[in-house]
């Protein structure tokens, strides 16, 4: 919400309009309900902060995974946006190659040692390139992290972080673009977070990498080089959120949107749309999605009484049919609609550009879905 | 399982598994080599980094050699010492003068091919992941241009050569790149993901170590299709391409593991271009020699110049002839460099410009070209009317791609099923794939 008005500030404010002081009035009015957003810093950034923080403090942290190290190299602020700029940029420099660990290319293998680590008494970070590799670790994640607590009645418990950026880049074909949010999550054992702005991704990785429990964080590629003001209190080494509750970007009183990572600026921009039509939309950023904040969306949709999800993953069994589910079990009377589930396409995604614009939701379908569930007319048949 | 994995064959002859002398070869670097002597902590690293606490570096430095017993000789010693004695009587080169300009045209098509990708990536027609050949033309030409048209082959990511010397059509893969309904894959693979049924060309995947299993499977479909549904002239051979960051990967030793087991015909091609992205090969292998792993799971392992076309050719005529005849897998080690990049994306700062220059002055294009001259197998002008050829064959390439249409919005539920009655059956009870509109999707853009 914030990144939405400073980026509209600066676009005016760049044109010198003359109704430039009543705009920044009214921005700063705004802003003063809210804590004082003073710096503005990338995911990429913010993701970097922690984990120097959380290592600084805490001689038990390592990170390991392809290319953490070394490979962060002198990028120019050409390639700030690049891919393959790793988050852990300055870590090897500071921390050394015990503690900033380069793998080979065995995603099974190093997976296994970081949960090996973890059952003995150390807190690794295991970074995946990402989350598509590591469906060659998806055994150690599930069988070894998330069951051991439970197989053990507690006696070992598995302290450890896999992270990595998750889901469709631009481009990258259909063996790159996997999301595995609903894989992960439907597994107990472990938590499995999602973040969105800068905020998030500092206190969610900061909170993670203090859990005693395996922990999934999935971050965005794309997010990566986008900035969010964050206030001071962020700043803070000591700023963590909690696991389970998720936040309501935007309140409204006409229809709940849920999302999570790069869904929650579609669905910002979506309600912006919907405004015009004076419908009001409720954004929530899960957040979390496994514990999921059930009582927070439930008591959106007891407000709203309408809801639609959003994810950019398969449909079947997603996160979105997790969240439907809830709420008509709890909320079953206070549903005046249907509940639209917003998700990609039921295929592997394409390569071709056009195609992959199909594939995956854009803000129109999350526009669309608003109006149907508020019984906006909206034109039924897809136009070519 | 027979105990014997190998028959009197001039090929294995030199490779005695049970041997235990140990033969004095030449290392994979000479000891001038700057890999060899560099004192940074960080082998085959460019950078000094300054730590406060000494880390155990000493693990990381190159193994003193203990007594090897490395039973396997490289058979590029073999060729070598054909070549010296050839040398003297320039009447007994290794290729015809129709090969060498057929294996000629094949390199420069990859390399012309490559840089016109690139080209096009700045330009934004292309886009997402593209890993680009230039250095390694020498591996696909020397091995794919001996397969027949049955024969399989499996890559990586890096794929647009292997398809272009397995025969599919330039306009076909860059038409593919540009994601275009008229690519090989009809725009819905990409860069990585090249499939041909017709030239038998099996992919094209993302992840490292992946197309060795699928590799492994075709092979296995080869014996099985003479042994059991006995078609008894089918020898058909698969080819395993990938590189050095895979061989530390599990699924790598578990198919040479069955490969070896079942004998079957395979060759597992390691084009090692000692990095994987920006880590290097030594830092992440415990024994960098990949071609001593195949004496441990019971077949030959080569090593052989990589940036030598003709090198490269008579170790893949043994190691084909070897599956060919059912006697079982090879592990063929090419030492290879990639000119460019990772990828596009990659700014490739971390190699040595002395190390990239090296191999820059071995260019196989160069080296075959210098070859044939000295040979009297090509003149001048025919290896220009080749480049020129070439040259034309790869902007046609490009004006294909630019003019063919992109896919269709139906397209988009196309192929996910060979019976798209997996979609299942609709709310009105009949299959959703009756309904003409279904494969559009649901999306409004």
């Amino acid at each position: 919400m914030f990144g939405i008005i400073s980026h509209k500030l600066v676009a005016s404010t760049a044109g010198g309009s003359p109704g430039q002081p009543i705009l920044r009035a009214a921005v700063l009015a705004m802003m003063s309900n809210y804590s004082t957003a003073t710096k503005q810093i990338m995911v990429r950034e913010a993701l970097n902060s922690a984990l120097d923080e959380e290592m600084a403090a805490d001689p038990t942290v390592f990170l390991m995974g392809e290319e953490v190290g070394e490979y962060e190299g002198a990028y120019k602020v050409r390639f700030v946006n690049s891919p393959l700029t790793p988050v852990s940029k300055g870590l090897l420099r500071k921390y050394g190659p015990q503690r900033v660990v380069d793998t080979p290319i065995t995603e099974a293998g190093f997976t296994g040692i970081g949960v090996g680590a973890s059952c003995h008494g150390l807190r690794p970070i295991v970074e995946f390139m990402t989350f598509n590799f590591a469906m060659q670790a998806i055994d150690h994640i599930i069988n070894s992290a998330a069951k051991t607590n439970y197989m053990s009645a507690g006696n070992i418990n598995v302290p450890i972080v896999f992270r990595g950026p998750n889901g469709p880049a631009a481009g990258v074909g259909a063996q790159h673009s996997q999301i595995s949010s609903h894989w992960y999550s439907s597994c107990p054992g472990l938590k499995v977070l999602a973040p969105y702005s800068s905020e998030d991704a500092r206190g969610l990785l900061k909170t993670a990498i203090r859990d005693p429990d395996p922990v999934v964080f999935l971050e965005n590629e794309l997010l990566y080089g986008e900035s969010f003001p964050v206030s001071d209190e962020v700043l803070d080494s000591s700023f963590c959120l909690p696991i389970g509750k998720a936040k309501i970007e935007k309140e409204g009183k006409d229809v709940t949107i849920t999302a999570f990572s790069r869904m929650v600026g579609y669905a910002l921009k979506a309600a912006e749309i919907l405004e015009k039509e004076d419908l009001e939309a409720e954004v929530i950023n899960l957040r979390s999605i496994r514990p999921l904040d059930r009582s927070l969306i439930n008591n959106s949709v007891r407000k709203t009484n309408r809801l639609v999800t959003v994810e950019e993953g398969f449909p079947q069994h997603g996160v979105g049919a997790e969240i439907c589910a809830s709420v008509v079990e709890e909320n079953f009377n206070y549903l005046d609609a249907p509940v639209e589930r917003i998700s990609g396409a039921d295929a592997p995604m394409p390569y071709a550009a056009n195609l992959e614009r199909l594939a995956l939701p854009q803000v129109e379908d999350v526009v669309r879905a608003a109006r149907r569930a508020c019984y906006r007319s909206v034109p039924t048949a897809t136009t070519a | 399982m027979a105990a014997t994995a190998f028959s009197a064959s001039k090929f294995t002859q030199s490779f005695s598994l049970n041997s235990t002398r140990s033969v004095d070869r030449p290392p994979l670097f000479p000891a001038s080599h700057p890999l060899k002597t560099t004192p940074s902590s960080f082998l085959g690293s460019t950078r000094k980094l300054s730590l406060s606490s000494p880390s155990s570096s000493t693990s990381r430095r190159r193994r003193r050699r203990p007594s090897r017993s490395p039973a396997v000789v490289a058979v590029s010693e073999v060729v070598k010492e054909k070549k010296s004695k050839s040398n003297v009587s320039l009447s007994n080169p290794l290729i015809t003068n129709e090969e060498g300009l057929e294996l000629y045209e094949d390199m420069v098509l990859g390399r012309s091919f490559e840089d016109m990708c690139a080209q096009m990536y700045y330009r934004g027609k292309m886009f997402g992941f593209v890993h680009l050949y230039n250095g390694q033309e020498a591996v696909s030409t020397g091995f794919i241009k001996l397969l027949k048209q049955e024969d399989c082959v499996v890559s990586t990511y890096r794929d647009h050569v292997h398809a272009l010397s397995k025969g599919v059509p330039a306009r076909a893969v860059m038409s593919e790149l540009f994601g275009k309904t008229t690519g090989c894959c009809r725009g819905q693979g990409g860069s990585m993901h090249m499939f041909s049924k017709e030239h038998n060309l099996l992919g094209g995947f993302a992840f490292i170590g992946e197309g060795i299993p699928v590799a492994t499977g075709a092979a296995f479909t080869s014996k099985y299709r003479r042994e059991v549904l006995k078609e008894a002239d089918c020898d058909h051979v698969t080819l395993a391409f990938f590189g050095d960051g895979t061989c530390n990967n599990g699924q790598f030793f578990e198919c040479l593991n069955m490969a070896a087991l079942w004998k079957l015909p395979i060759v597992f091609v390691v084009e090692n271009n000692l990095w994987a992205i920006g880590m290097s090969h030594l830092r992440a292998t415990s024994d960098p020699e990949i071609w001593k792993k195949g004496p441990a799971f019971g077949m030959p392992g080569v090593h052989v110049d990589g940036m030598d076309v003709l090198k490269v050719r008579e170790v893949a005529k043994e190691a084909i002839g070897r599956a060919r005849r059912g006697e079982g897998p090879t592990l063929v080690e090419c030492e290879t460099y990639r000119f460019r990049g990772h990828s596009l994306a990659d700014p490739d700062e971390l190699r040595d410009p002395a190390e990239k220059a090296r191999y820059a002055s071995r260019d196989p294009i160069s080296a075959l070209k210098k070859y044939m001259f000295e040979n009297n197998l090509a003149s001048e002008a025919e290896l220009k009317a080749i480049d020129k050829k070439i040259d034309e064959l790869v902007e046609d390439a490009v004006e294909f791609a630019d003019e063919s249409p992109l896919p269709a919005r139906s397209q988009l539920l196309e192929n996910v099923f060979a019976d798209p009655r997996g979609f299942g059956i609709g709310p009105d009870g009949r299959y959703r794939c009756e309904d003409p509109k279904f494969t559009e999707g649901t999306a409004q853009v």
